[in-house]
This record gives structure tokens, sequence and C-alpha cells, in this order.
């Protein structure tokens, strides 16, 4: 398997070449980092060459409170989970944009139809802009919903609640009214912690 | 003549066909649908930003309530994806009862969707059949974990307890008498092994009358052959996966072509279809029972002969034994730390696809060494269906987008998160 795994890899960095940023091996997976503006062109020699005819699933990453620290380099990434059915292979494709006040991605919604979908919810969710998709729109949240809540800086309870008033005969939204609270800290672990 | 404008019908939420809270779209020229614009997002809950909050074993029962038909089936991804980053060993047995449980839980979809799905294009009888033997599983359920639904039986590390050595039991109640119950409670003597073994030799038989009631029905294949038919180039671009892929042709199944647990060890078939349509999704899942079946009546087999633990002793990701606990002071303070504080997984990103019952749902988890994840990301083989359905639909009467909501299998809880 671990051979399988490095014979794709050497496959993978000869068809893609200089535009692999790099690429990583660990928990037998192999992850691919590319730039923004080769996202098109790798994606697709991926996917004619490399036989990944399938994109199994598409996220958007928001990097910036990694390790709690503060995180050097672009904020938000589109991470691609990729298969190849004839091979029997998976392979990891992170791409992230570059201007973090206003990421954008081209969109790969013509080299895997499947991405229409998982774009929208990555725009819904986190704000990536995807150049050229055709219906980016929002997908999981409230109609006229304000902001991207998966960030790290868009806190869990909200900005905003809803309620029905009895006055005015209708739903209202209104500031959230409840405190955000911790009832387990998050805690990153030292080197060496306890020797 | 007058002007013939195509006219937008709103579908759902609250339509029973729409298989819980799907807002759909629908844009028509008479009865033919020219677009299908799903809605969805109605039951989002913000599983993946809330699993942010919590320690890996408090977001545990959130996997329950994703795709709430196949409960013990989200909990399997979500526990492999722990265990490959943490590496942590899972005891033998516990991989046999997973499998054994994943399968009853095939099961337990399956008939949910066969009863759903003929209940929404006009055949009644199927959804009591199928609820009949959907009672003995759930049964199985409660026996093992105490819940029916949301069992939250899985656990990074194994599973959270050993199988029971009885089944609960009827009790007598005005609308039965004492010999309805002794009837009710006879398969129900021995220990849950004995119980699920007497299913896997009853259940072949319902499905052959299943099978009886639909497979050449001339109503059920006038509604279902030919409809929503999907070529396996398109089902492959269109990211379809489990009985959707199968159903078009092409043989991938994770539990053969990437094996997980002991899958490996396990003897069944790959039923794939042909044309692609509803009604060979429809054959290709009735026969996924059967074999589900098969893997059952192995496991049942191995776990009588193989007593052992269930849950790996790395108590740094599996709690101590209570017994443990209240009798030796380095356990209880491990018990301690894993309640309170939580698992720290170590620094890494992994990606797990299991093979669900409705297709590839998959865990990518990206740690960064805190004692809660830093991404979870699910992926839920729904959601690619339901972007598949304008595609699908497209050029079909009305009435077939019921039939193609149908024989995706959709639930909102995994699409919507």
């Amino acid at each position: 398997m671990a051979s399988k795994l490095e014979a794709l890899k050497s496959s993978v960095e000869g068809l893609l070449a200089s535009r692999v940023v790099h690429s990583t091996m660990a928990y037998n997976e192999l992850t691919v980092v590319c730039k923004a503006q080769d996202l098109l062109e790798v994606a697709t020699i991926l996917r004619d060459q490399a036989g990944f005819e399938q994109c199994i699933d598409m996220c958007g990453m928001d990097y910036s409170a990694y390790k709690d620290q503060p995180w050097d380099g672009p904020r938000f990434a589109a991470v691609y989970q990729l298969l190849s059915v004839q091979h029997n292979v998976r392979l990891r494709l992170r791409c992230f944009a570059e201007d973090d006040d206003f990421p954008v991605l081209p969109t790969l919604t013509g080299v895997w139809n499947c991405l229409n979908w998982y774009e929208r919810e990555a725009f819904d969710l986190y704000g990536l802009m995807f150049e050229g998709h055709p219906d980016l729109r929002r997908l999981l949240t409230d109609y006229g919903f304000v902001g991207h809540p998966f960030r790290k800086d868009f806190p869990v309870s909200g900005f905003v609640e809803m309620r029905y008033d009895a006055t005015q005969q209708r739903v209202v939204y209104q500031p959230v009214t409840i405190e955000p609270r911790e009832i387990t800290p998050r805690i990153v672990r030292e080197e060496n912690y306890g020797g | 003549m007058a002007d013939i404008r195509n006219y937008t019908l709103n579908f759902g939420p609250q339509h029973p066909a729409a298989h819980g809270v799907l807002r759909l779209v629908l844009e028509l020229d008479g009865e033919v649908v020219q677009r299908a614009d799903p809605h969805i997002g109605l039951l989002h809950r913000g599983t993946e930003k809330l699993a942010e909050q919590k320690t890996f074993i408090q977001s545990l029962p959130y996997m329950d309530r994703l795709d709430y038909v196949s409960m013990m089936c989200n909990e399997h991804a979500y526990c492999l994806a722990i265990e490959k980053l943490t590496g942590v060993d899972v005891p033998i047995r516990a991989q046999y009862i997973r499998v054994m449980f994943a399968e009853i839980t095939r099961i337990l979809n399956h008939l949910l969707w066969i009863g759903a799905h003929s209940i929404d294009i006009g055949a009644m009888t199927m959804f009591l059949y199928a609820f009949r033997e959907r009672e003995d599983l759930m049964d199985c359920y409660e026996a093992v974990s105490g819940a029916r639904l949301h069992a939250a039986y899985f656990r990074p590390g194994g599973v959270y307890r050993d199988l029971p050595d009885t089944m609960p039991q009827y009790t007598a109640s005005k609308i039965r008498n004492a010999k309805e119950i002794a009837r009710l409670n006879e398969n129900r003597q021995g220990s849950m092994l004995d119980f699920i073994e007497d299913f896997t030799r009853r259940f072949p038989a319902c499905v052959d009358e299943y099978e009886t009631l639909l497979t050449d029905n001339r109503i059920w294949k006038q509604r279902t052959v030919g409809i929503g038919v999907v070529t396996p180039e398109r089902a492959l671009q269109l990211g379809f996966t489990g009985p959707m892929l199968r159903g078009s042709g092409i043989a991938w199944d994770l539990r053969k072509t990437q094996p997980y647990d002991v899958y490996a060890e396990m003897d069944f078939d790959v039923p794939v279809g042909v044309t692609g349509d509803c009604y060979d999704r429809y054959l290709v899942r009735v026969e996924e029972m059967r074999q589900s079946n098969r893997i059952i009546a192995q496991c049942v087999k191995w776990l009588r002969d193989n007593p052992g633990p269930v849950i790996s002793d790395n108590h740094k990701v599996a709690p101590p034994s209570r017994e443990a606990m209240k009798s030796n002071m380095e356990e209880l303070i491990h018990h301690f730390k894993l309640f309170s504080e939580g698992m720290h997984v170590p620094e890494g990103e992994v990606y797990v696809g299991t093979e669900h019952p409705k297709g590839e749902f998959g865990i990518y988890l990206v740690s960064d060494g805190a004692n809660k994840p830093y991404r979870l990301k699910i992926r839920a083989p729904g959601y690619a269906h339901l972007a598949g359905l304008d595609e699908m639909s497209r050029g079909h009467m009305i009435a077939d987008v019921v039939a193609i909501i149908g024989t995706q299998d959709i639930v909102f809880g995994e699409i919507d998160r």
C-alpha cells in the first residue's frame, strides 16, 4: 500500500511538474498543494491523465486559529478529496486563496460537475469566491443571512436570533441574548508535555 | 393562441414525499419538469462548527443525528478517522461487532428506504412489512446501547460494551394475552446473538416477500423502469456513490476495494445494475439486504466462538472499565482526564471514507493537536445525490420527481448537517 502511494506521488509530481508547491505523505494519504492560478490546469491534468474521475468532497478551510497561534500565510483554502475508481487511490488537493480579505479561487465545476454545490457551500460558510461559478448562491444558511458562519472569528451563538413578535405579528430578528460559553476549554499541549 | 408560459411550483418543505424538509422549486412546462432547484439547509444545525467547540468524544453523539436512519454507520466513519490519527489498535472482537452492527444498520436503512420509496409511489403494504422487520433490529440497537435510534455505541478504540446475554422481552398488557406474549418472546429466550441468528434465518424469506410484492409488479415497474436514468460516466462526474453508482453498472464498493475493520474477512457479493434507472437501483438495494444478511451471519458465527475485549486498553483514547475505575487510582485519573479534558489527537489530517448504506460517507478530520478537532468535514452521500436531482429529473413528469427523490434515498440530517 505504501509503495502504491509512493508510485502515485512520483507519477503525480511528474505530471504536474512545477505546479506542485509541495506534496506530503502522512497517514497513508497523499496531499498535494498547488497555487490558485494553476488550480484549473492541475485539476484537469489530474482528471484526464492521472485518472481521478471523481471528486468525492470539497470543503473550505480557515487556518487563522490553527494551533491558537497567529497563522503565517494565506488564511483560506479549499480542500478537494479526489478518488480514482479505476486505480483505487485517493488524493487530497489543497489550494490557498491568496487574498485574505477577498478570497478568490477558480471554479472547478467544469472539471467535476458535482462541485457546483460544494463550491456554493464553501462560499456560504467561508466566503470563498469561485470565479466562473454558474450560480454562486448561499446554500445552507437562511435566506438573507449575513456573514460566513464557519469562519473562526464567527461566534457559535451567531449575531442575531429570531423570534415571533406578538405585537407586530411576524417573525423578527434581534441581537442574540445568550452569552457564548465554553464548558471544556480548548487546549493545545506544548511539545513534550509532562516529560 | 394564448401564450403558454412555464410555471414554477413549490414542492415542500412540508410535503410527505419530500422525505423531510426539502424545498424543491420546480419549473414546469405543463407537467414536464424543465428545471428542479432544491433549496436545502432547513435542517442545518452546523454540526461541523459545533464539533469544533466540543471534545472528540462529545461530538460522537452528533454523528447519530446526521443520517438518522443509519446511525451506527455514521459513528463508524468518525471513529475510524480518530483511530487513524491516534493510531490506536481496535480489538478484533470490537471490529466484528462493528461490522455486524454496520450491516444491521444497512438493513435498517434499506428497509426504511423500501418502505418510504414504495409508499411514495403507491405501494402501501411494503411500509408495514418493512417496519415489521425493522422492529426486531431496533430491539437489537436497544439491547446493545439502551437507545433505539441514537445509539452512541461505537467509540474511538472499539465499542462501548460487549453484547448483552439477554434480549429484552415483551411484557403482558391489556391488548396482549399471555399466550400471545409467549409467542412474541419465543426467539428472545437466549442471548442477543441467538436472536440475531434467528433473524438472519428468517430474513431471506422476508426479502422474498418484498420481492413478490414489487419486483414483478406491473405498477411498480411502470413507475420505476426507465425513470431517472444515469449513465456510468455521468454518475462519476456527479459524485454519486454507493447504490446510486452501482445501479449505473460500476462495481465499486469500499467494503471490497478499500476494506476497513474486518470487511476483508467477509464473504459477500457486490450487486451491480445495468441500465441505471430507479428499478435497477431498487434491485441493487434489495440484493444488498441479502448480502448484509450473509455478513451478519458470518459475524455471529465468529463472535460466538471468540470472546475477548471490545475496547482498546489505551486509556488516552478509550475509558477504563467502571470496575477498574472504582478500584484503581491511575484508572480513576485516566477516566477523569478523558471525560473532562478529553483525548488529545496528534496533529495531522485524515480522510476516511466508509461504505454507508447511502453511499460514501466520509470524515475529513483536521487536528492541530488540541482536545477538539480543528475542522471536521462530513462528506454526506445524499448531498451529491440531491445535487444531481436537477439533471436526473429534467424532462420527466412531476410524479417521477417523487420516484427520483425516493430512489436517491434522501435523508436531510446528513445533507444539511
